[in-house]
C-alpha cells in the first residue's frame, strides 16, 4: 500500500516493523524526525520497545552496545557531530562483534558548522569494521532496514550496520513509498539469535584486554568477516527482491550500463539525479550509465570490475573529500583498477559539500569536461571570487 | 512493563568467589578486595559492566578472566550507559526480573570522564547499581590526579615540588552530586568496614531505581604504604573525618557512621602514606596539614560525625 | 566462517595464572586461637582463603603474601613469615 511520506517516516515505519527491543534516541538535525516519529509510534502503543532518551550520542551508542550484549535488537540514529561523538563506541561495537543497525542522516562536519547534506560524516568510520550501506530514496529506506538487520545479525557476520541517507534531501522530502507489512518483515527477518551474549545461566566475559599476542588476530578475523559479508549482502538483497519484487542493488546497482562507455559513479540520493542526467544524455546519443555504490564497506571491488569491464571512463561525483589526499571514491576506484587488465580512466568531481545544490546542468558540464581528459579532485561550482582566485 | 517471567531458580550459595584468584592486582589491592566484596554480596544472578581501569585490566587479560558471572567491558567513560542498555534490553526481552545489574568504574572513569553518562543513568532512574571504586587517582595509567584526588595529595600530575604541595584542588563532592539527582539510595562505604560494604550492596540491589555506592579503596602502590595496612588505612580515613560514611535517600542524608569514640587527627592517616610525605618536611608544609584538618573538621560538622 | 575469536571467554579462566609465584612473605595459619570469625576469608583480595571449623588456610598457588589476613585476624592466629623456598 502506497503512502506519501517523508524519508524519515519511511525509516521510522521500517524500523518499527523490525521490532527493535531497545531504541536509544538523541536528537541532532537533520535526524530529529526519525527519533521523533519513533517516539510517537511508541507513545501510541504501535511498537513495544524500550525507548531511552539518552544524555548524548555517546550515551546512545553505549546503550545500544549494552542492549545488543544481552541479546536485544537495538537501534539508534545520528548525524555528523553525533556520529563523531559515537565513533569511539562504534569501533568498540565492531570490535566486540555486536550486531545492530544505526541510521546516519548524512551531514557536513563542522567546523564551520553546517547542517546540510554531504558524506563527510559517513566516511569517518570507514575503517572500523562496520558495514556501510547508502540508500537512494525513501522507498529504499523502507526496504533497506530489515535487510540491514538481517545482514548484521547473520551469525557469519555479527557486525554493526550503518544505513546512510542524505540529510534533508531524504530525511525531509516526501515521496510515495510502498509500505511493507508486519507480516512481510516477520517472514523476512527472524528473531535475533546472538553468537555470544551476557546470560547469568551461561556466564561469559566480554571485552577483554588483548595484548600484542592476540590483537592482530582479531583484526584478521574482522577482515575475513568483511570479505564474507559481501556474499551475504548480495543474497539478502536477492531474497528481499523475491519477497517484494523490489531491488535497489546488492553491493552495487547499475542503470543503463549494458553498452555504456562512460559510467557515472555516486552514492545515495545523487544516483536519482544522475538517472535523469543519463536519460537526457542518452536521448542525445551519449553512451552513459550509472554505477551506484550501495555498499561502501565492504568495498565491492570484484563487482565493480565486472560491470566496468568495457568502460572507457568512470566519472565520479563524490560528496566527501579526504583533505590532504583527494576525493575518496576517486582514490578507492583508481585503486580498484590498479594493474588490472582493463583500466578505465577515473575522473573525480567533488560536489554538494555542505548541502550545495547539484543541478543536472552542472553534472552534464562535468561529463563534457571529463570527455576531454581525465579529471582529478575537481571541486564543482566553486565561486572563484569568494576563494580569491 | 515487561511481562512477568517465572521467578529465577534459586542458585546454590557460591562456594567460590565471583571475582576469583589468579588476577593480576597488586598484593594488598583495595580495589580487588572491594570488587570481591561487591560481587559476592550481589551473587551470581548479576551482570556487570566495568569501565577501563585497574579493575578491568588486572582481571581480564585475554584469555584469562577472573570474573565468574556475566561481565562486559566497553570503554572508559560509559559503563553506566552500557549498563543502561543491558537493563533496557533485559526488560524488553522479559528477562529483567531476578537479575542484578551493576555498573562500576574508578574515580576517574566515574567522576571525570564518565560523569555525563552517569548523570544520564541517574536522571532516568534506571535500575542499576553504580559502584565507584575511589582510589583517588588514575592508578592504572600511573597515579595521575583525578577529580577525586584529595587536597594536598602528591600524584604524578599534581606532584609536590619546590613550589608545590601537591594537588591544590579539593575532592569533588561526588556523592552529593549523585544524590542531588534524587535517586532512591546513595551511600559511601569503605573496605575498612568490609561487612558494611556487603550489607549496603544488598540494600542497593533491593531498591527500584538507580543506586550508587562511593567505595573508598586504598591503593598500596599509588598511596605508598605497606600492603598489609590496606584496611587499616581505610579505617583511618573514616576516623579522621576525611571519608565520611553516609547514606542518602532521595537526596537527603538519612544516616551517618559517627566517629565520636574513634576520632583521630589527620596526621595519623597521612603519616603512613608516602603520597603525603612531602607534608611533613617543613613548617610551611605542615601548614598544609592544618588545611587538611580543616577539611576533616568541616566534614565532621556538616554530617554530624561527632557527638 | 569459524566463530569470531576474542569476543568472549568462559568464567574464571584466570585460575591458570598462579600468582603465588609473586610472594615474598607467606601467611602461617596457626590453627590455635581461631574462632571461625571468617574475617580472613572476607578480606583476602585474591579470594584464596578457605576453611571451616577453625581450620583455615590460604591457597598458596595464588596467595600474594600481602599480609592483610594476618593484620586483620582479631585473635592473632595468622603470622606472616619470610618464605623460604
Amino acid at each position: 500500500m502506497k503512502q506519501f511520506i517523508e524519508g524519515s517516516m519511511a525509516v521510522s515505519q521500517s524500523v518499527k516493523l523490525c521490532r527493535p527491543n531497545v531504541i536509544a534516541a538523541y536528537p541532532i538535525t537533520p535526524q530529529t524526525h526519525i527519533v521523533e516519529f519513533l517516539a510517537q509510534i511508541v507513545a501510541n502503543g504501535e511498537l513495544k520497545t524500550e525507548f531511552i532518551n539518552v544524555e548524548s550520542e555517546f550515551g546512545a551508542a553505549s546503550v545500544v552496545l549494552g542492549a545488543s550484549a544481552v541479546g536485544a535488537r537495538a537501534y539508534s540514529a545520528t548525524t555528523a557531530q553525533g556520529l563523531l561523538l559515537m565513533a569511539e563506541v562504534l569501533y568498540n561495537i565492531a570490535g566486540m562483534r555486536l550486531p545492530m543497525v544505526i541510521t546516519i542522516a548524512n551531514r557536513a562536519i563542522s567546523a564551520p558548522i553546517n547542517i546540510w547534506n554531504d558524506h563527510s560524516d559517513a566516511v569517518v568510520i570507514r575503517d572500523a569494521g562496520i558495514i556501510m550501506l547508502f540508500a537512494e530514496d525513501a522507498q529504499e529506506l523502507m526496504d533497506i532496514h530489515p535487510q540491514a538487520y538481517k545482514i548484521a545479525e547473520n551469525q557469519e557476520v555479527s557486525l554493526p550496520v550503518t544505513v546512510n541517507m542524505d540529510g534533508f534531501i531524504l530525511t525531509h522530502c516526501f515521496e510515495p513509498v510502498d509500505m511493507l507489512s508486519q507480516k512481510q518483515v516477520d517472514d523476512f527477518l527472524p528473531p535475533f539469535k546472538p553468537v555470544v551474549k551476557l546470560d547469568v545461566d551461561k556466564p561469559v566475559t566480554m571485552g577483554l584486554l588483548a595484548e600484542p599476542t592476540w590483537y592482530m588476530e582479531t583484526r584478521y578475523k574482522l577482515k575475513e568477516t568483511m570479505e564474507d559479508s559481501k556474499a551475504i549482502i548480495e543474497a539478502t538483497a536477492n531474497e528481499f527482491k523475491k519477497l517484494t519484487g523490489r531491488y535497489y542493488g546488492g553491493l552495487i546497482d547499475t542503470y543503463r550500463m549494458e553498452d555504456a562507455e562512460t559510467a557515472f559513479v555516486a552514492m545515495g540520493s545523487l544516483v536519482g539525479t544522475l538517472k535523469d542526467v543519463v536519460d537526457t544524455l542518452r536521448a542525445k546519443g551519449e553512451k552513459v550509465g550509472i554505477l551506484k555504490i550501495r555498499s561502501f564497506r565492504p568495498f565491492p571491488y570484484e563487482k565493480i570490475r565486472e560491470v566496468c569491464a568495457n568502460l572507457k571512463q568512470l566519472v565520479i561525483f563524490d560528496k566527501s573529500y579526504s583533505l590532504g589526499l583527494g576525493t575518496i571514491l576517486q582514490e578507492e576506484l583508481r585503486g580498484c583498477f590498479y594493474r588490472q587488465k582493463h583500466q578505465p580512466l577515473v575522473s573525480g568531481f567533488v560536489v554538494g559539500l555542505g548541502g550545495r545544490d547539484i543541478p543536472p546542468e552542472s553534472l552534464i558540464e562535468c561529463y563534457k569536461k571529463a570527455q576531454k581528459g581525465e579529471i582529478t579532485n575537481e571541486f564543482v561550482d566553486i565561486r572563484l571570487d569568494v576563494v580569491g582566485r | 512493563m515487561a511481562e512477568q517471567t517465572k521467578s529465577r531458580k534459586q542458585k546454590p550459595p557460591i562456594t567460590e568467589s565471583l571475582l576469583t584468584s589468579g588476577h593480576r592486582a597488586c598484593a594488598g589491592c583495595g580495589e580487588a578486595l572491594g570488587a570481591k566484596l561487591v560481587m559476592d554480596a550481589a551473587g551470581s544472578n548479576t551482570m556487570v559492566a566495568t569501565s577501563t581501569g585497574c579493575l578491568e585490566v588486572f582481571s581480564t587479560p585475554y584469555p584469562e578472566s577472573a570474573w565468574r558471572m556475566p561481565w562486559i567491558h566497553s570503554l572508559f567513560e560509559n559503563s553506566s550507559a552500557v549498563a543502561c542498555g543491558m537493563e533496557a534490553g533485559l526488560r524488553a526481552l522479559g528477562k529483567r526480573e531476578g537479575t542484578n545489574i551493576i555498573a562500576q568504574g574508578g574515580d576517574g572513569g566515574t567522576a571525570d570522564i564518565g560523569i555525563g553518562c552517569l548523570s544520564g543513568m541517574l536522571e532516568r532512574n534506571q535500575q542499576v547499581l553504580y559502584v565507584c571504586y575511589d582510589n583517588e587517582a588514575y592508578m592504572n595509567t600511573g597515579v595521575q590526579r583525578s577529580g577525586l584526588t584529595p587536597f594536598g595529595t602528591h600524584t604524578t600530575t599534581s606532584p609536590s615540588g619546590k613550589v608545590s604541595f601537591g594537588n591544590p584542588l579539593p575532592k569533588k563532592p561526588l556523592l552529593q552530586i549523585v544524590a542531588a539527582h534524587n535517586i532512591p539510595y546513595a551511600c559511601s562505604a569503605t573496605v575498612g568496614f568490609p561487612n558494611d560494604v556487603q550489607l549496603k550492596v544488598k540494600k542497593c540491589l533491593k531498591e527500584e531505581g538507580a543506586t550508587f555506592m562511593h567505595l573508598h579503596v586504598p591503593c598500596p602502590l599509588g598511596w605508598v604504604y605497606k600492603t598489609e595496612e590496606t584496611i587499616e588505612i581505610a579505617r583511618l580515613a573514616v576516623f579522621t573525618g576525611l571519608f565520611p560514611i553516609i547514606e542518602m535517600k532521595w537526596g537527603e542524608v538519612v544516616r551517618v557512621r559517627k566517629i565520636t569514640k574513634e576520632r583521630r587527627p589527620v596526621e595519623d592517616y597521612l603519616k603512613p602514606q608516602g603520597r603525603y610525605r612531602h607534608l611533613f618536611v617543613s613548617a610551611e608544609s605542615k601548614k598544609e596539614i592544618e588545611k587538611i584538618q580543616a577539611i576533616a573538621d568541616a566534614n565532621i560538622k556538616k554530617f554530624g560525625l561527632v557527638d | 566462517m569459524s566463530k569470531p575469536i576474542l569476543t568472549s571467554v568462559g568464567p574464571g579462566t584466570s585460575k591458570v595464572n598462579k600468582t603465588g609465584a609473586w610472594r615474598i612473605n607467606v601467611p602461617i595459619f596457626k590453627h590455635d586461637t581461631c574462632n571461625d570469625c571468617r574475617i580472613c576469608v572476607l578480606v583476602c583480595p585474591d579470594a584464596c582463603i578457605t576453611g571451616e571449623d577453625s581450620v583455615y588456610n590460604a591457597d598458596l598457588n595464588y596467595c600474594k603474601g600481602c599480609g592483610i589476613c594476618a593484620y586483620e585476624c582479631p585473635v592473632d592466629d595468622i603470622e606472616m613469615q619470610l618464605e623460604v623456598k
